[in-house]
């Protein structure tokens, strides 16, 4: 039944910020001001993603790429006349729509946000970067991964010559690792107590 | 009383450098004739005013020539208590708006000339002026006001009027007051922060109206007819069988609106077809019943879909937006989800529009969980658990389905005051004793109803004069109006009641109200130059004239707003006023001096109207917003509707080389203040052809322009061109005669 309110309920209980959703007023000045749209990126538009969930089309927003598509240059908070934090709103849907495993795990934001970066910042506290950019670009097998690094090897030589990238990838963990630990557990656990996962 | 003239010249602002002065006493002393010629540096400081009230003590003065800035500044200063005064403008019209380098002498030459000519015109138009006497009538001026219709806005406007302390007849056509407001469950917010259902005002209202002493309740009374005019009208009310003659000063109608028969809208929305398609009225009852419930089976509605537009603003039915619908569809969503999680409300729209502060409430709803739904109900069908709606959404993008127990139509709003379109030929005789519907039944030679202003409604100009219908000494306020809720309806009634104490105010005195406020003078006329042509009575914006059996006119005084519309109108020129006439004005323009042919300076006349082209003539002086050209010579008028003919002849015969014409905008979104005048001037005009054809002149020597008051910055541009235009014709071949 269409305009069942279970599931925008749920959004705006559990999606961070997804309570605003119900405040917009589909002037449309989000989509407008996109420059992903112009980009042609996305097929729904913040306000239509606002108002599938409105309209309780569970599947069709959770496993939309178009939140993923976000650049976050929240033109659309600044803009939007009723002060919606559309770009919160939108990694919001995300992160929810990743939570519930509706997210494709192939789509390069998401998998790049919740496994590569995830992964690399997480192993020692801080970003190792030359690992992170050579996981980026193998991510889709050796020989892609050779063709993006030679595309990209003036950049890397002029940003090394500029110290903006270590030549020797690994310098072990931060100080107070242990404590860094504790701290992401503690999170996860504050986590899983707001999703009722105990 | 013999007139004695005193020409008083000021040689402050620059003037005295620019001018020569001594030139222009000379001018109204010795051509003029004018027994009293003075010059003051600071006319308008003490000195200068106490100059010219010892002279109107010690020698007799009492008509004054002001020669200085516009009449439009320092008009408190020069407020003296003569009735026969001219302000004649050469520094914001002259000074201010010719350009004139250092060492150019013939421009300083040609400036003096223009004061000259403006000095001469001002001292002609006093000259021709007399006394104006107020209007006193045979029978006695009423100060009542008669309210009709007891609703809120009714109510509102009756104790705004007591309150005054002047008194009020009532009168109602039900047997109880409240009108649709007494229906109302909770009202929407009317005060900060605006997000809170309010109870019904009308108790409170009711219980201070009925016990005020000023004012007389008549229930199940109608108004059967209304003769008369302002301050004398006699309106005679009907009760049941019996009918009594009331004298009241001046009219508020607050008969309401009609919701628009939900009957006619289109099969999809289903009304009628189930029981469960219900009005915002009948909603609205339920919900002071208590009973939100289903009409089919009584079951409690938890799912209630209102469609926001139910004919508004289709071309179909009613082309407007009815304004107040979105907020009371609005509350009445609170009334079902306010306190019940388990309800939910879906808000059809096409846009939701939330006047005033009621953003706040619409963010109030939205807050609480009301879904908004951009779109059209498509269908209305009998679904398994209750009415199932076709919706195409215009956000998704595609039609829906959805299941709710209610459908609320939020009708639009139709007056209820009898209107007729005012272009149309006026139904001479059709005056009848009762006539049904009819909210007065004016027994007016221009009909019974009163002419609308758009969509049936009836008003003369929604922002700049709202409440004033064209007839004066009737005001209405509330959706009789416009469409609008109660909140505004409550202040329109305040509206409206200021200006029928106005009306009766200004009409004891003998004076004009808006837009010529205070002026003493009406028109009257030469009865045996008369032809019967009923040019005056057919044109009057206001419907001021009658007819007598013969098709005389027959002046209401108390009616008339002073425009002139008649007096432009007459074709045998024999309507005038005390201050106004058309051998005034023409005595004007044949007074400046027009030189030779050979002297190459033409002269271009300009008739301007005073209410905004005046103004904007002003502006571009004081603003410097462009050099004007030095041939051109303004006279204003009271309205465009006052120009006659008559003067474009006269300015062709005297020799000038083309006439402009500066009126308000008229048609659909006009600004004309007499509502028709400058439209009528454009009529007229277009009959000028043929002067000028006997004449054998061009006939884009005379041209009309319609002139905002913001059009300043544009206007020298509009002026220079027409010069330019004109300068490549021959010059006016009767300048030599």
């Amino acid at each position: 039944m269409t305009y069942d309110l279970t599931f925008a309920k749920e959004v705006y209980k559990n999606s961070e910020e997804g309570h605003w959703i119900k405040m917009c007023m589909q002037c449309g000045v989000c989509a407008g001001s996109c420059p992903m749209g112009f980009l042609g990126a996305w097929t729904h538009s913040p306000r239509q993603i606002f108002q599938m969930v409105r309209a309780g089309m569970r599947d069709e927003v959770l496993t939309s790429t178009d939140m993923w598509m976000c650049t976050s240059c929240y033109n659309c908070i600044v803009r939007c006349p009723r002060n919606l934090p559309i770009t919160h709103i939108i990694h919001g849907l995300a992160r929810y729509a990743s939570v519930q495993g509706k997210a494709d795990p192939k789509q390069p934001t998401h998998h790049f946000a919740k496994d590569i970066f995830w992964e690399n910042i997480v192993a020692t506290g801080r970003v190792g970067e030359a690992a992170l950019t050579m996981k980026l670009y193998f991510k889709d097998g050796i020989g892609e991964g050779i063709k993006q690094g030679l595309e990209m090897k003036d950049s890397a030589l002029g940003m090394l010559k500029a110290k903006r990238l270590k030549p020797i990838p690994f310098r072990g963990k931060i100080k107070g690792y242990p404590g860094f630990k504790a701290m992401l557990k503690k999170a996860f656990e504050l986590e899983n107590q707001k999703e009722g996962k105990a | 009383m013999e007139k004695k003239i005193g020409c008083y010249i000021c040689t402050g602002c620059g003037i005295g450098e620019a001018l020569d002065v001594k030139a222009l006493g000379n001018i109204a002393a010795k051509e003029q004739k004018i027994p009293v010629v003075k010059n003051h540096e600071f006319l308008c400081g003490p000195e200068g005013i106490n100059l010219i009230r010892n002279d109107m003590t010690a020698e007799g003065v009492n008509a004054l020539v002001i020669v200085g800035c516009s009449h439009r500044v320092k008009t408190e200063e020069f407020r003296l208590g003569v009735a026969q005064m001219d302000r004649v403008d050469i520094r914001d019209k002259c000074l201010w708006v010719l350009d004139v380098p250092e060492g150019d002498k013939t421009a300083k030459e040609d400036r003096q000339m223009m004061a000259s000519d403006y000095v001469r015109i001002g001292c002609v138009k006093v000259k021709k002026m007399n006394d104006p006497k107020p209007f006193e009538a045979p029978t006695p001026f009423s100060k009542d006001v008669l309210v009709v219709g007891g609703g809120i806005a009714g109510l509102s406007a009756a104790l705004e009027v007591a309150q005054t302390g002047y008194n009020v007849l009532l009168v109602e056509k039900e047997e109880t007051l409240g009108g649709k407001v007494a229906k109302m469950h909770k009202v929407s917010p009317s005060r900060a922060p605006y997000n809170k259902l309010e109870e019904n005002p009308l108790p409170k209202l009711l219980a201070e109206v009925k016990g005020n002493k000023h004012i007389k309740i008549l229930n199940n009374t109608i108004v059967q007819k209304t003769v008369g005019a302002p301050g004398l009208f006699d309106v005679t009310l009907k009760n049941g069988s019996g009918t009594s003659v009331e004298r009241v000063g001046s009219i508020i109608i607050a008969t309401g609106y009609r919701a628009y028969d939900p009957a006619k809208l289109e099969k999809r929305l289903g009304y009628g077809s189930s029981p469960d398609v219900i009005t915002s009225m009948e909603f609205e009852e339920m919900a002071k019943a208590g009973k939100i419930v289903r009409k089919s089976d009584g079951k409690p509605a938890k799912r209630v879909a209102f469609s926001l537009c139910a004919g508004q603003r289709d071309s179909s039915h009613l082309e407007y937006c009815s304004g107040a619908c979105c907020v009371y569809s609005l509350k009445q969503a609170l009334y079902v989800i306010e306190n019940q999680p388990d309800a939910s409300a879906y808000l059809i729209y096409q846009e939701v529009r939330t006047p005033g502060q009621m953003e706040d409430f619409y963010r109030k709803v939205q807050n609480e969980g009301g879904i908004f739904i951009k779109g059209d109900v498509k269908q209305v069908s009998q679904g398994g658990t209750g009415l199932t709606l076709d919706v195409d959404d215009k956000i998704l993008r595609k039609e829906i389905k959805m299941d709710v127990d209610l459908l609320v139509l939020a009708t639009g709003m139709e007056t209820t005051v009898d209107t007729t379109d005012p272009n149309s030929a006026s139904p001479v005789g059709s005056q009848v004793d009762e006539l049904p519907g009819s909210i007065l039944n004016l027994q007016y030679r221009q009909g019974p109803g009163l002419p609308s202003l758009k969509n049936n409604f009836p008003d003369s100009h929604f922002i700049c004069f709202p409440y004033e219908t064209r007839r004066t000494g009737i005001y209405v306020a509330g959706p009789a109006r416009r469409p609008m809720g109660i909140a505004a309806s409550r202040t329109d009634a305040a509206g409206a009641a200021l200006k029928a104490i106005q009306v009766v105010e200004s009409v004891a005195r003998g004076a004009a109200v808006h837009p010529r406020a205070g002026d003493l003078s009406f028109p009257s006329f030469r009865e045996e130059g008369c032809t019967q042509c009923k040019r005056c009575t057919e044109e009057c914006p206001f419907g001021a004239i009658n007819e007598d059996q013969k098709g005389n006119p027959l002046f209401n005084p108390t009616r008339c707003r002073r425009c002139g519309t008649c007096m432009g109108a007459c074709p045998q020129k024999i309507i005038s006023f005390a201050n106004y006439s058309v051998d005034m004005i023409g005595s004007m323009l044949k007074e400046m001096e027009i030189p030779e042919a050979d002297e190459e300076k033409p002269r271009i006349l300009v008739f301007a109207c005073e209410n905004d082209a005046i103004p904007a003539i002003d502006m571009v002086g004081r603003s410097r917003l462009g050099a004007l050209s030095p041939f051109v010579r303004i006279i204003p008028l009271r309205c465009m509707g006052s120009m006659s003919l008559v003067w474009i002849a006269d300015a062709m015969a005297k020799g000038y080389d083309g006439v402009l014409l500066m009126g308000c905008r008229h048609g659909t979104d006009y600004q004309c203040h007499n509502v028709r005048g400058s439209a009528l001037a454009e009529i007229r005009l277009s009959k000028v052809s043929e002067t000028l054809d006997r004449l054998q002149l061009e006939s884009s020597r005379v041209k009309m322009v319609e002139v905002n008051i913001m059009d300043a910055e544009t206007l020298p541009q509009v002026i220079n061109d027409f010069v330019a235009e004109i300068s490549k014709l021959d010059p006016n071949p009767y300048k030599e005669f």
